[in-house]
């Protein structure tokens, strides 16, 4: 394919209105524009097209021409992913499954929803709740999530400690390929023969297909909840009581920590009653019958004591178990009050490492000037510090993002990864060759290849891309070359 | 207790040159599973040992030719486990074939399957290179999930030379509950308990009993024995119960008949098929014993919105996994040739076409 051959706008447009509304292909500056970054506002990129099918067969027409012409295809769901994931490509096609926004069918006796990709994570639970039935991953920003990001990511929330993530709770996706085919991966059973491609496709992040339909597992809503907040003088303290609870051998719901900067803007966010004062806050949720979050919560309290917390909190009501919650889960917009933008990380560590790992960032943290702020899933070692700073300020963007490129190195170096659940997109494209030698990211390419050969879906995320790709597979055996790319990278 | 990972590759490397073929063997417990293989036998027993064992962390990694069975000692003395109670057809039984054939015992489909629970693995593609994806964390989303991929493929990917873990603490309480009940009754019954916030974490049915373990905190499991068990009787020994039925020693699994696997939607009514069934993971699995064509199951297990594989016996030189549509057939002969260039493991175990 030449350049030549290759439709411009106008006519690319044109052969998309052939079988989409024309007001669902857009193509004017002023509409594209929302669509020019996801959550990770600072990477910006304005497409060529955005389309909004709303039948799987019109998003097929759409692979099939961008397949022909070689025309890269970005997919999107609500735009809230924050590794600019969904960012656009100059020359590309944003592939919009907004309107893909139904509920095909619940099966409460079996505890699964059929659901299109464009559907809020929240209005899963929502519609299976008169069946006393809930979808388990709950990210924060799961009102507005669709479950087709939260495939792409592998998404994860405050729960996944005893839930587990997007991985843990599908049993199938459809698919289309590149070439705009359809495959159908997973079953209704709980497995299927041959490799397990429906662990491979989630957490692929759009560079392997699109996903048109998914079936998601439903959990009996537990009998009762309760949540325990305590209030610590160190991390130390407060990171030594979540190893207590899990030697002791009780899985929360929920385990999250916030260090004194997070607890004061969430407080004044929210008003959910943390004490300001304390350097360190732990919640810890307990879920279960009722006989079994007694026995727990008991357990809880009594460890959070002995591990010196200076006071603990217990809610009594759904009331109050929202409104403790109600602070952590807001704490990204409330530490967007306290600063004009803040930079949110994603590294995962081994928890016995966090006393290190928070001392070191404050190590680095004066050496930058520039705050930051901690929330933490503590239970699974997530950890999500949260860079303050202003864009406004000429060179502080690029000193935030070298701040925030020394802790992942550092998540790494204790044995830890560069992102547990936001994904690599464009962002953390850089951190790759941190984490993962060139043989892997070679093995990675050719994963990408058996599905996108000629690598239109998403190109320049999630995997750096071997300059040399051609020579690169004469060589094979020898070392690989040490040119890597970040194509696309802004 | 040896890292043999150098010697392991060497084999590979050579193998390769000498354009022959490796049949990867662990304890050598599962070689009644998949097709029949050609190729020159690839030790992997003697990779073995925990390289670390964090109770804290909930994580532990070892090498691919760890027994479970060394694995469980490990963890018992912990009060950890491994929570999907992986099968042990017998005590030589790896970690790495249990990853590769993806077994997972009766408490799958409430405390997870050996592919949930794995975080990160080692491998030996058939390049030889000893490359390493996921990690040692809960939480992991760098790159694909290769080390989940390898669940089911059968070694077709590549030697796993070691695995990562998440492991959990064992409940603090179990009881079994057995009710005398037939097949359709029971099939309801398990589906609707499952739908029960309630501490159950196996349901069985066999020779027309139902069988419901319960586990977790004390109090909670005494009150659901209260609340659920009725005509039930509490079963003694429910914990040999459970292990016998995991590593198949139940009497259902004598003889040569051919074992036949179905995975199917849990609510499906079952198939009119006469003969010996197993009802298990709450009617997620099901266990037929008898001749029958690989067509016929095929039909059978996709109108119960799933798949069958002929576990045991039977021809074992015909395809004895779910036929995989072209196009996923295509798929993973692509992806087995991004691993496997030269096409080095286990030619043909899994289908005649890998
Ligand atoms: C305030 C806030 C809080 C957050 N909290 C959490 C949290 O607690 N846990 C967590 O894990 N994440 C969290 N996130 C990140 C984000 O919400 C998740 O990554 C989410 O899954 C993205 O979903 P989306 O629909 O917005 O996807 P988008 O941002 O639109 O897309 C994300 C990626 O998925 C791909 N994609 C989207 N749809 C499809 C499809 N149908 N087929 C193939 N590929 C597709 C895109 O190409 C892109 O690469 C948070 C974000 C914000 C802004």
């Amino acid at each position: 394919m030449t350049d030549q051959d290759k439709p411009g706008k106008a006519q690319l447009a044109e052969m998309f209105r052939d079988f989409i509304d024309a007001e669902y292909v857009i193509v004017d500056e002023e509409t594209l524009r929302p669509y020019e970054c996801d959550g990770l506002s600072m990477y910006c990129e304005m497409p060529l097209i955005v389309v909004l099918p709303e039948t799987v067969q019109q998003v097929q027409r759409v692979l099939r021409i961008c397949h022909q012409y070689s025309i890269p295809v970005v997919a999107r769901g609500a735009g809230t992913g924050l590794c600019a994931g969904a960012m656009p490509h100059a020359e590309g096609v944003v592939l919009s499954l907004a309107k893909f926004n139904r509920i095909l069918s619940i099966d409460p006796l079996a505890r699964s929803a059929r659901v299109q990709p464009g559907v809020r994570n929240l209005a899963i639970t929502e519609a299976a709740a008169e069946h006393g039935l809930y979808y388990g991953p709950d990210p924060s920003s799961q009102i507005a999530c669709t479950i087709g990001g939260n495939v792409a990511e592998n998404s994860g929330g405050v729960h996944c400690l005893k839930y587990g993530l997007t991985v843990h709770n599908i049993l199938s996706v459809e698919m289309l390929s590149v070439e705009g085919e359809k495959l159908i991966i997973g079953s209704q059973g709980l497995d299927s023969c041959g490799m397990d491609l429906l662990a491979l496709i989630t957490g692929s992040e759009g560079l392997l297909g699109i996903v048109t339909e998914v079936t998601v597992k439903l959990l009996p809503q537990p009998e009762k909840a309760q949540v325990v907040m305590a209030a610590f003088d160190s991390v130390q303290q407060a990171g030594d009581a979540v190893g207590g609870i899990i030697s002791r051998g009780i899985i929360p719901a929920g385990l999250e920590m916030m260090d004194t900067h997070a607890i004061r803007a969430a407080e004044d966010f929210a008003k959910a009653g943390y004490p300001r004062d304390a350097q360190a806050l732990l919640l810890c949720e307990v879920d279960g019958t009722a006989e079994e979050v007694q026995e727990h919560i008991t357990q809880v309290e009594g460890l959070f004591a002995t591990f010196g917390a200076t006071s603990v909190r217990t809610s009594q009501s759904e009331a109050e178990r929202a409104l403790l919650w109600k602070g952590r889960k807001s704490a990204f917009p409330a530490v967007g009050r306290i600063s004009p933008d803040y930079y949110c990380m994603d590294g995962t560590i081994p928890r016995g490492q966090l006393a290190h790992v928070l001392t070191e960032m404050q190590r680095m943290s004066d050496e930058y000037q520039l705050r930051v702020a901690n929330v933490f899933h503590a239970g699974d070692g997530n950890l999500h510090p949260l860079i303050l700073f202003d864009a406004n300020v000429p060179g502080e963007f690029e000193k935030t993002e070298e701040f925030g490129a020394r802790i992942l190195e550092l998540c790494v170096e204790v044995g830890g990864c560069i992102t547990g659940e936001h994904g690599v997109g464009i962002e953390k494209i850089r951190q790759m060759p941190i984490q993962f030698n060139e043989q892997e990211l070679v093995q990675f390419n050719a994963i990408k290849d058996a599905f996108d050969p000629a690598g239109t879906l998403n190109p320049g995320k999630g995997v750096p891309t071997l300059r040399h790709c051609q020579e690169h597979r004469a060589l094979e055996t020898k070392p690989a070359p040490a040119s890597m790319t970040t194509k696309g990278a802004a | 207790m040896a890292d043999i990972a150098k010697r392991l590759q060497e084999q590979i490397l050579s193998a390769r040159d000498a354009g022959t073929k490796l049949n990867i063997i662990g304890g050598n417990s599962k070689s009644f599973m998949g097709r029949v293989s050609s190729g020159e036998p690839l030790m992997v027993a003697g990779h073995s040992g925990i390289v670390s064992y964090q109770p804290v962390e909930l994580v532990l990694t070892a090498r691919a030719g760890t027994p479970l069975t060394e694995l469980v000692a490990a963890l018992d003395e912990q009060g950890q486990m491994l929570s999907f109670e992986p099968p042990r057809f017998s005590n030589e039984s790896t970690l790495g074939g249990t990853l590769a054939c993806n077994q997972s015992g009766p408490g799958r489909p409430w405390w997870s399957s050996v592919r949930d629970q794995v975080l990160g693995i080692r491998l030996l593609n058939g390049r030889g290179e000893h490359l390493r994806f996921g990690g040692q964390v809960m939480k992991n989303v760098a790159g694909y999930d290769v080390s989940r991929l390898q669940a089911g493929a059968m070694g077709s990917l590549g030697l796993i030379t070691e695995v990562s873990l998440k492991v959990l603490p064992k409940p603090a309480v179990t009881r079994t509950l057995v009710f005398d009940m037939p097949l359709n009754e029971a099939l309801g019954l398990m589906n609707r308990r499952a739908a029960e916030p309630k501490p159950l974490s196996a349901a069985c049915w066999l020779d027309n009993r139902l069988y419901l373990r319960l586990s977790g905190a004390q109090a909670a499991v005494d009150a659901t024995v209260r609340q659920w068990q009725g005509q039930g009787e509490q079963l003694d020994d429910g914990d040999a119960f459970w292990a016998a039925l995991r590593d198949q020693e139940l009497a259902f699994f004598d003889g040569a008949a051919p074992l036949w696997r179905f995975s199917v939607n849990p609510t499906a009514a079952n198939p009119a098929l006469e003969g010996d069934w197993l009802l298990d993971w709450g009617g997620a699995q099901r266990w037929y014993r008898g001749d029958a064509s690989m067509a016929q199951m095929q039909e059978l297990a996709e109108a119960a919105g799933g798949q069958v594989s002929l576990f045991r016996g039977g021809d074992r030189q015909g395809e004895v996994m779910h036929a995989q549509s072209p196009v996923l057939q295509t798929l993973q002969q692509r992806l087995k040739q991004s691993f496997d260039p030269d096409g080095v493991f286990n030619p043909g175990r899994l289908y005649s076409w890998m």
